[in-house]
């Protein structure tokens, strides 16, 4: 079965090309565009990855993370920050959020790849 | 990277999107009253445009809109204080963020020095040493694994680990005997993970699958750790693994230490390579001041005291001073939505289009059926009606957008127009999700722009003058919207000096527009404006004085079917009123005849129908025939003439007259046989079906099949000039001859 992954940032252009190299590498995508929609979507869905932006409106990417861990059936679920920023305070905070990794945008279509491969399978 | 260019268009559609969510933002940005959430969303606007273009390699645009950023960034965190020049300045940045973007679609270079004095506007608002603003290269596509040492004692920061990897590196030549094949290397791969690895969310097996696609993977499982299990915590990790790897020579250690980017401080890892002689070159040893992680034989695995999860992870999230609400309206449209080209929605406005005159053909011949034996087909009938109906509201209100997106650009127009006449202007918009046609939205730009410099420079006093007289310094101009009986009606209103009768007066007269001594009512004086040559020199300024008059404007409106008004109190100020339909793709017409064809009139032109007594009627010798009609005398056109039509009703006591009104406000009485009824009818461009005909505006089928001309009205007017010595008789050949025959339904 395919994996699924959850796509969430603010911008559409990121989202889509988020979407477009994972499902070219044979994952489903669904998208959310800030904190609170990507919530509500695995409330529904099944997935088996996240890959959130940290500055959105709404809900940002760090209190998407500590929401996700705080639940119990997400404590292991992977979850990898995608960010321009690129500075250690924000790798730092998310990390004790409860990260996985993180991917620095932009970001090259085979390295997304690689690093989802490498947390998801 | 070349697949993602495909995104491109996406990139620049939002980032004009941003662009304008900035601009509003910065526009209400004031000294004193900064609001959060507002810096935020622009703040967010500007670092997307940064990341997308980051994406596609505008290096340029990427290094400009970090300087940007970052001086938001300190207005976000209140380092740099707003001022009217830091607005100024970010206004001016946001266009050349603007025009970096046009570049970077023309896939042409910026010209050196675009960004230069913005840039230095910028770098002068930072309240930091000067080392915050030199970064500004694209970030590099991957940054490796660094977590700082945080309050884990046990983690290790990234550096220790190089160290202890390389310290392994060394000790493991002597390491296993079998030979290397050719060409190849042999990595020897030892990874223990701690026991709460899992808790981040990563998973040692896609870890090590990702090893095996480096290469050929022997994997050992060490299960020594392995508590019994009673004691064994289903959420921690006792296992570790030795991977054999054998790898072509492009493999190389960083290579491998990526597959652990995430985990560098939360396992320990050693990693060795074996002849033939390593084709990495070593990095320069990092002698790590504490101790590198200890090589041991025994796991080092506490499986007895698994450390508890971390609490942070647990903790609740804190409340955000922005979560909630900013910006929501934006961001919360992009998952519901879906981009369409434009041309698929017209082909589907068009083809719903051709069923409703399917739809009205069919409803045509049942008509006559007898109801008692037909029911069921009648009923059905009437059904398919209400949802052909219903379908052609859905399908045109796909192609309706708000208003705001016009609307949106008016802040800043009111605000260089305030600047450029020293005037000070208070915009108020409102009705700004009035929705109405693409079309009719973006063709609304230019005459708003105009209409509402035009208040500025000239509804508008200075604001000594306004105290002088009482009023507020501030002038108001209100832009508001709203749907009213099928069309939408757009106001600007501003509480200035209302027109000069007397002075708009005069220069009619004197520029042979208005007759002298014509004695005419304040309303129309009021609508002098719109006459093509009106605008005049002394008019001329540097705002609205730009060789566009409101002639131009009524005429842009016109051309979208609308219409356009003003009235105006002196001294407490004028309000321009535009009416235009919600779409153009159909027609509230009324379809008449003339002899055996049919003709379609739009509604907005009609002033009433009436049948004129031969009293009424007066011919002017060697002119035309005149109709009195409430008071005033109207010039009669006879479309059968016009058109060549035989078997018409040539006179006027035995045919009806349809009084008319053009856009500009000249009346003429139309001569037709009768008039059949209201109708909506689709509409068919003429020029894109056939060629330009004078007087006709488009084609449109009718419910029988017919085709049926829809008449333009003014150019009736200019054509009836050419009769205006032939009124008796009926002139041999038409100028236009109908061209039904090449009509073909389309």
């Amino acid at each position: 079965m395919k994996k699924k992954v959850l796509t969430v940032d603010d911008s559409r252009t990121m989202r889509d090309m988020v979407a477009f190299t994972l499902k070219g590498a044979g994952y489903d995508v669904v998208e959310a565009g800030d904190g609170q929609q990507a919530l509500t979507l695995i409330g529904t869905n099944k997935v088996d990855l996240v890959i959130t932006d940290l500055n959105m409106p709404v809900m940002d990417g760090l209190t998407l993370i500590r929401r996700l861990r705080a639940t119990p059936a997400h404590r292991t679920l992977p979850i990898l920050m995608l960010t321009t920023e690129a500075d250690e305070s924000k790798k730092a905070e998310g990390r004790s959020a409860g990260a996985t990794g993180w991917i620095v945008k932009p970001f090259n279509p085979d390295k997304l790849i690689s690093v989802v491969q490498k947390v998801c399978g | 990277m070349e697949d993602l260019s495909r995104f491109k268009q996406t990139y620049f559609d939002e980032s004009a999107e941003l662009l304008a969510v900035a601009e509003s933002g910065l526009l209400r940005l004031t000294p004193g009253e900064v609001d959060s959430d507002e810096v935020n969303a622009i703040f967010r606007a500007v670092h997307s445009i940064k990341g997308g273009g980051g994406a596609f390699g505008f290096t340029e645009l990427v290094a400009f809109a970090h300087e940007f950023e970052t001086v938001m960034d300190g207005v976000r965190n209140n380092s740099i204080p707003v001022t009217t020049e830091l607005v100024d300045t970010l206004i001016r940045a946001n266009d050349v963020l603007g025009q970096m973007l046009a570049y970077a679609r023309e896939e042409a270079a910026a010209p050196p020095g675009t960004t230069d004095d913005t840039v230095a506007a910028l770098r002068r608002h930072l309240a930091g040493g000067p080392a915050e603003v030199t970064a500004s290269e694209p970030t590099p596509t991957v940054q490796p694994a660094a977590y700082p040492d945080d309050e884990d004692d046990e983690a290790g920061i990234f550096g220790d680990a190089m160290a202890a990897i390389d310290a392994a590196r060394t000790e493991a030549e002597t390491g296993i005997g079998a030979p290397v094949p050719e060409g190849k290397l042999r990595w020897t791969i030892t990874f223990r993970p701690k026991p709460d690895l899992l808790l981040s969310g990563n998973e040692p097996t896609f870890m090590l699958r990702a090893l095996r696609r480096l290469g050929d993977a022997t994997i050992d499982c060490d299960l020594r750790s392995l508590p019994p299990l009673p004691a064994l915590e289903a959420e921690l990790l006792y296992l570790s693994w030795t991977v054999t790897l054998v790898a072509d020579p492009d493999v190389d250690q960083e290579k491998i230490n990526d597959v652990f980017e995430f985990v560098a401080d939360e396992c320990d890892i050693r990693i060795s390579v074996e002849a033939p002689p390593p084709a990495v070159v070593a990095p320069p040893a990092i002698q790590a001041s504490t101790d590198p992680v200890p090589v041991s034989a025994t796991p080092p695995v506490p499986a007895a005291t698994p450390k508890p999860p971390d609490v942070a992870r647990a903790e609740p999230a804190k409340p955000r001073p922005n979560a909630g609400n900013s910006g929501g309206e934006h961001a919360g449209l992009t998952s519901h939505t879906i981009r369409v080209d434009l041309d698929k929605i017209d082909r589907l406005v068009n083809m719903v289009g051709e069923m409703v005159i399917t739809q009205a053909m069919i409803a045509e011949h049942v008509r006559d059926l007898p109801p008692g034996e037909f029911q069921e087909l009648l009923e059905g009938l009437e059904q398919l009606a209400q949802h052909t109906r219903e379908l052609r509201e859905s399908v045109m209100s796909i192609r309706a957008q708000p208003v705001s997106s016009v609307f949106s650009r008016m802040p800043r127009l009111v605000r260089e127009c305030a600047a450029a006449t020293g005037k000070e202007v208070q915009l108020v918009t409102s009705g700004e999700t009035t929705e109405v046609d693409k079309t009719v939205v973006e063709n609304l730009v230019d005459p708003l722009t105009h209409m509402i410099r035009n208040s500025i420079d000239h509804g508008l006093e200075g604001p000594e003058e306004r105290e002088r007289i009482g009023k507020p310094r501030a002038g108001t101009v209100h832009l508001s919207a709203q749907h009213r009986s099928g069309r939408i009606v757009i106001e600007i209103t501003d509480d200035g000096r209302g027109i000069n009768r007397p002075k708009v007066l005069s220069k009619a007269i004197e520029k042979g527009l208005v007759q002298p001594g014509a004695s005419l009512s304040d309303e129309e004086i009021d609508n002098l404006i719109f006459l093509p040559g009106f605008s005049t020199a002394d008019q001329v300024s540097n705002l609205s004085g730009r060789g566009v008059g409101m002639d131009v404007v009524r005429r842009n409106i016109s051309s979208l079917g609308g219409r356009i008004g003003v009235y105006s109190a002196p001294g407490e100020g004028s309000r321009f009123v535009l009416s235009l339909p919600l779409t153009l793709a159909v027609l509230d017409g009324m379809v008449i005849s003339v002899g055996e064809e049919r003709f379609v009139l739009p509604l907005t032109n009609i002033v009433e129908s009436l049948r004129p007594k031969a009293a009424d009627l007066h011919g002017l010798v060697g002119k035309c025939d005149v109709m009195m009609a409430r008071g005033e005398y109207v010039r009669l056109v006879y479309l059968h003439q016009l058109f060549g039509i035989p078997k018409a009703v040539t006179d006027p006591t035995r045919a009806l007259v349809v009084l008319v009104e053009t856009e500009d406000g000249a009346r003429l009485g139309l001569v037709v046989d009768e008039v059949l009824g209201q109708q909506q009818v689709v509409i068919k461009s003429l020029e894109a079906n056939f060629r330009r005909l004078d007087g006709v505006a488009a084609a449109t089928i009718l419910g029988d099949g017919r085709v049926a001309l829809i008449l333009d009205v003014a150019g009736l007017r200019e054509m009836s000039r050419h009769y205006e010595s032939g009124y008796s008789r009926p002139p041999g050949p038409a100028p236009a001859a109908l061209p039904a025959p090449a009509l073909e339904p389309v």
